[in-house]
């Protein structure tokens, strides 16, 4: 950050300079316009947020709608088209104030019944629901949303749960749209810093900066996403120079671009985990899952992986919770082979074993992971054979049916620590590594429903020790992420959240 | 009457090909409303949307509906993209046949005169030579080729901009002269194939008969080879690059990957792995009638 401040000043400076001999051009105005093309590797699922899936989908969609609030780089809740909010002491009942004047991309100005809307479709609450609308399951506990005028004449909405949820705000981040606008899939239209142009499924998104945007409004005029089917095809068009940010390089792929490209690296905000079935043998026996954890060495990983970046985790939690981040817990499992070797003798393995991981093929980088993870388990008798499956069987056979020994995957979350620790509620459909903890379930639901900050802190971490005790799985690290930028570009920030943001994004000169 | 015949067989095939497509999804793990909805799906959105796709009904309910829709040209819609699947087969279909007539010229400009040339003298340097790099040129992959070429003509001597594919609609010239380079990597193994095949046909025609009371005539070598062994030659020839002609425009998958270009081979193994059963159905269906139909013109007869 401090880097990029130095930058502005260094380019304020030069700019002045030029200004002066130049006499009149005003210096903003070079930073303003142009146009950018941004290389991603999947295809997206929908144009409609609330039908979006793919985390691939949002980091895009994410220029174009925003929430009633949304997150800013430090992983802070900041208002968008909301201007404030309260959240009542009991955790029943969460307030927003609208911001006046919000315009939609069609032109019209955003209204009380377009938020209700959005909020309503989001929670499953409207008369006839669209199957392929994603249900938030958190607003599950939302008994009404209502809304209202204040003294000062502006509009508020009040929004009701059943039971106490004092993390719902992070849910907020919901996308607004226009109510009862049926093209949304086709034209979406949202309230962000850039405006949809046209979509070619396979080829590109187009979007242009929206002019009544409320806010600081975005630098460039145009941002196209180009769709490449593979890393490799988009790493040759970034090396031809036909995409200027490519945000998914791995470790070789920033090394040749060294010198070409600015290479930023940042955080991907994921558990990645090689998670292990606790309802089949030999991982029902927690000796085993911790000969697992005692088998691998992250560090290693880290640098095979990553050059290096990446942060190792010990739980399934990473360093963007801040204070509900137990960073203790990140060597709780030393790697230490005789100490592995030791465990699977007394779990009565003393020759090892042989199983089998699923790994979704698509995800280049976890497949990467398995091949470094089965070496290191070699090392403690372990044969770890890697199956690569499809996107689609992944999610049917390992997510849906729970039908693996273990996977290795990225968990992603809201802004909010219950989301990233649903995984392991008991008997959860989301929990597909089975891990079983009547303390983990019961410390889980009072810590949804605490307001106090510190006692909030205290349940979350020992929800995250739980996990670690038990082993329920490897935690491996939240990876790290390195973009290529053209260096004619400057302003690329990463956020706690997926989002490739490009309001922040300009030309230097 | 043997036309007929022909179309008959041709039907049959078609329609056996796409009942076995549709079976093979059977098997095939995953489900299209689970790819839609993803990891946060509940038991009650997924009914309901396997419901709305028709995906609750019996196989031969599906396939009979599935099928019902082709003969009227209505191929459903895209469970991915949710727009009609022809739709998205106009989009890159035109560019998948660009490509394909390219290649095809490509190969014919550069086997008949190599063909006609090795055979006139065989045996000679020019024909060894030539052995050596057509069985080099047979034995690359279209893919590696693919790859070479990207590398050398794309980023060492950036003659072309490897990914930077542009599409037929928004302009032709430009998305023909991208085109030129996959089909080069097309076209080179396949012309290679294509030489060796015409040299061959041609050598056998040169021991028959009338060869030799062609030349006893007085007429000179370059005569008899095209006036008469050529014309015996074409009939194979021809077979063999009706087999050629059908696997260029059904579709250069490897090929049209390594080079993003946006055809239907791109198209196809995307709606694979999304399980978007009436798109796969549909290229299916496709590739299935030209192969036929392209394979019963050039028989001979």
């Amino acid at each position: 950050m401090k880097k990029v401040f130095a930058c502005f000043l260094l380019l304020a400076a030069t700019m002045t300079a030029l200004c002066a001999c130049k006499g009149g051009t005003k210096p903003e105005e070079n930073l303003e316009g142009g146009a950018v093309v941004v290389g991603i590797t999947q295809d997206l699922d929908s144009l409609d947020p609330h039908k979006a899936v793919a985390a691939g989908t949002r980091e895009v969609l994410y220029n174009i709608f925003e929430g009633l609030v949304k997150p800013d780089k430090d992983g802070k809740l900041v208002p968008a088209v909301a201007e404030s909010y309260e959240i009542s002491e009991d955790g029943t009942t969460y307030t927003f104030v609208l911001r006046e004047g919000v315009k939609f991309h069609n032109g019209e100005t955003v209204t009380a019944a377009d938020v209700v809307y959005s909020l309503n479709r989001c929670a499953g609450r409207l008369e006839t629901s669209d199957p392929e609308v994603q249900v938030v399951p958190a607003f599950s506990v939302i008994s009404d949303i209502a809304a209202s005028k204040n003294a000062a004449g502006k509009d508020v909405i009040t929004v009701t749960l059943s039971s106490p949820n004092t993390e719902l705000i992070g849910f907020f981040t919901s996308n607004i749209i226009p109510k009862n606008y049926a093209d949304q899939a086709k034209a979406p239209i949202g309230t962000g810093p850039f405006k949809f142009v046209s979509y070619k499924p396979m080829v590109e998104l187009v979007m242009e900066r929206f002019d009544d945007y409320y806010g600081q409004k975005a630098h460039l005029a145009k941002v196209t996403f180009s769709i490449s089917e593979s890393s490799d095809a988009a790493f040759l068009q970034l090396q031809a120079g036909s995409i200027d940010i490519f945000p998914y390089l791995t470790v070789d792929q920033a090394e040749q671009l060294e010198g070409k490209f600015t290479i930023e690296v940042g955080d991907m905000s994921l558990v990645q985990g090689l998670f292990l079935n606790n309802a089949v043998k030999p991982f029902d026996d927690v000796r085993v899952r911790k000969a697992m954890n005692y088998a691998i060495d992250k560090k290693e990983l880290l640098t095979m992986l990553n050059g290096g970046y990446g942060t190792a985790i010990g739980s399934g939690m990473y360093a963007t919770f801040g204070l509900y981040y137990d960073a203790t817990l990140e060597n709780a499992y030393p790697h230490d082979e005789a100490k592995a070797k030791e465990l699977l003798a007394e779990a009565g393995y003393a020759n090892g074993f042989t199983f089998t991981v699923k790994v979704p093929s698509n995800y280049v980088y976890h497949v990467q992971t398995a091949e470094v993870l089965a070496n290191q388990l070699k090392k403690v008798g372990i044969t770890m054979k890697i199956e690569l499956i499809e996107w689609a069987s992944w999610l049917s056979d390992v997510y849906k049916a729970h039908n693996c020994e273990a996977t290795i995957i990225g968990l992603d979350s809201q802004l909010a620590p219950s989301d990233i620790l649903k995984y392991y509620i008991g008997g959860s459909a989301k929990n597909f590594m089975n891990y079983k903890s009547d303390a983990f379930d019961a410390a889980y639901t009072k810590a949804t429903a605490t307001a106090d900050t510190t006692k909030k802190v205290e349940l979350y971490h020992e929800l995250q020790k739980y996990l670690s005790d038990d082993a329920a799985s490897v935690f491996l690290q939240s990876p790290s992420l390195m973009v290529a930028v053209n260096p004619k570009l400057a302003g690329y920030t990463f956020y706690p959240v997926y989002v490739q943001d490009m309001a922040s994004v300009y030309f230097k000169d | 009457m043997k036309w007929i015949k022909k179309g008959a067989g041709i039907l049959i095939a078609v329609l056996a090909l796409s009942f076995a497509t549709f079976l093979a999804f059977q098997v095939l793990p995953g489900d299209p409303a689970m790819v839609r909805l993803g990891t946060n799906a509940t038991p009650e959105a997924l009914e309901a949307l396997r419901e709305e796709m028709g995906l609750n009904d019996g196989l031969l309910v599906r396939y009979g509906r599935w099928i019902g829709g082709a003969i009227r040209g209505d191929f459903g819609e895209s469970m991915k993209y949710r727009r009609p699947v022809s739709a998205l087969l106009w989009q890159v279909l035109p560019n998948t046949l660009l490509l394909a007539g390219l290649s095809i010229l490509m190969i014919l400009v550069i086997a008949f005169p190599l063909g006609l040339l090795y055979a006139r003298f065989p045996g000679s340097p020019v024909d060894r030579a030539g052995a050596v790099v057509n069985q080099t040129a047979m034995a690359v992959p279209a893919f590696f080729l693919g790859l070479l070429i990207s590398v050398v003509l794309g980023l060492w001597l950036r003659v072309f901009t490897p990914g930077a594919f542009v599409s037929y609609d928004r302009g032709l010239g430009a998305c023909l002269s991208y085109l030129v380079f996959p089909a080069m990597a097309i076209a080179i193994p396949k012309a290679a194939m294509t030489v060796r095949f015409l040299r061959s046909s041609l050598l056998t025609e040169r021991s028959k008969d009338y060869v030799r009371t062609a030349r006893s005539k007085g007429l000179t070598e370059n005569k008899v080879l095209m006036l008469h062994m050529l014309p015996n030659a074409l009939p194979g020839v021809r077979t063999f690059i009706g087999v050629i002609v059908s696997e260029i425009i059904a579709g250069s998958i490897v090929v049209e990957q390594v080079f993003g270009v946006d055809g239907l081979g791109l198209l196809l193994v995307q709606s694979i792995s999304n399980r978007d059963y009436n798109v796969v159905q549909a290229i299916v269906l496709y590739i299935g009638i030209v192969v036929l139909v392209v394979n019963s013109l050039m028989e001979s007869e």
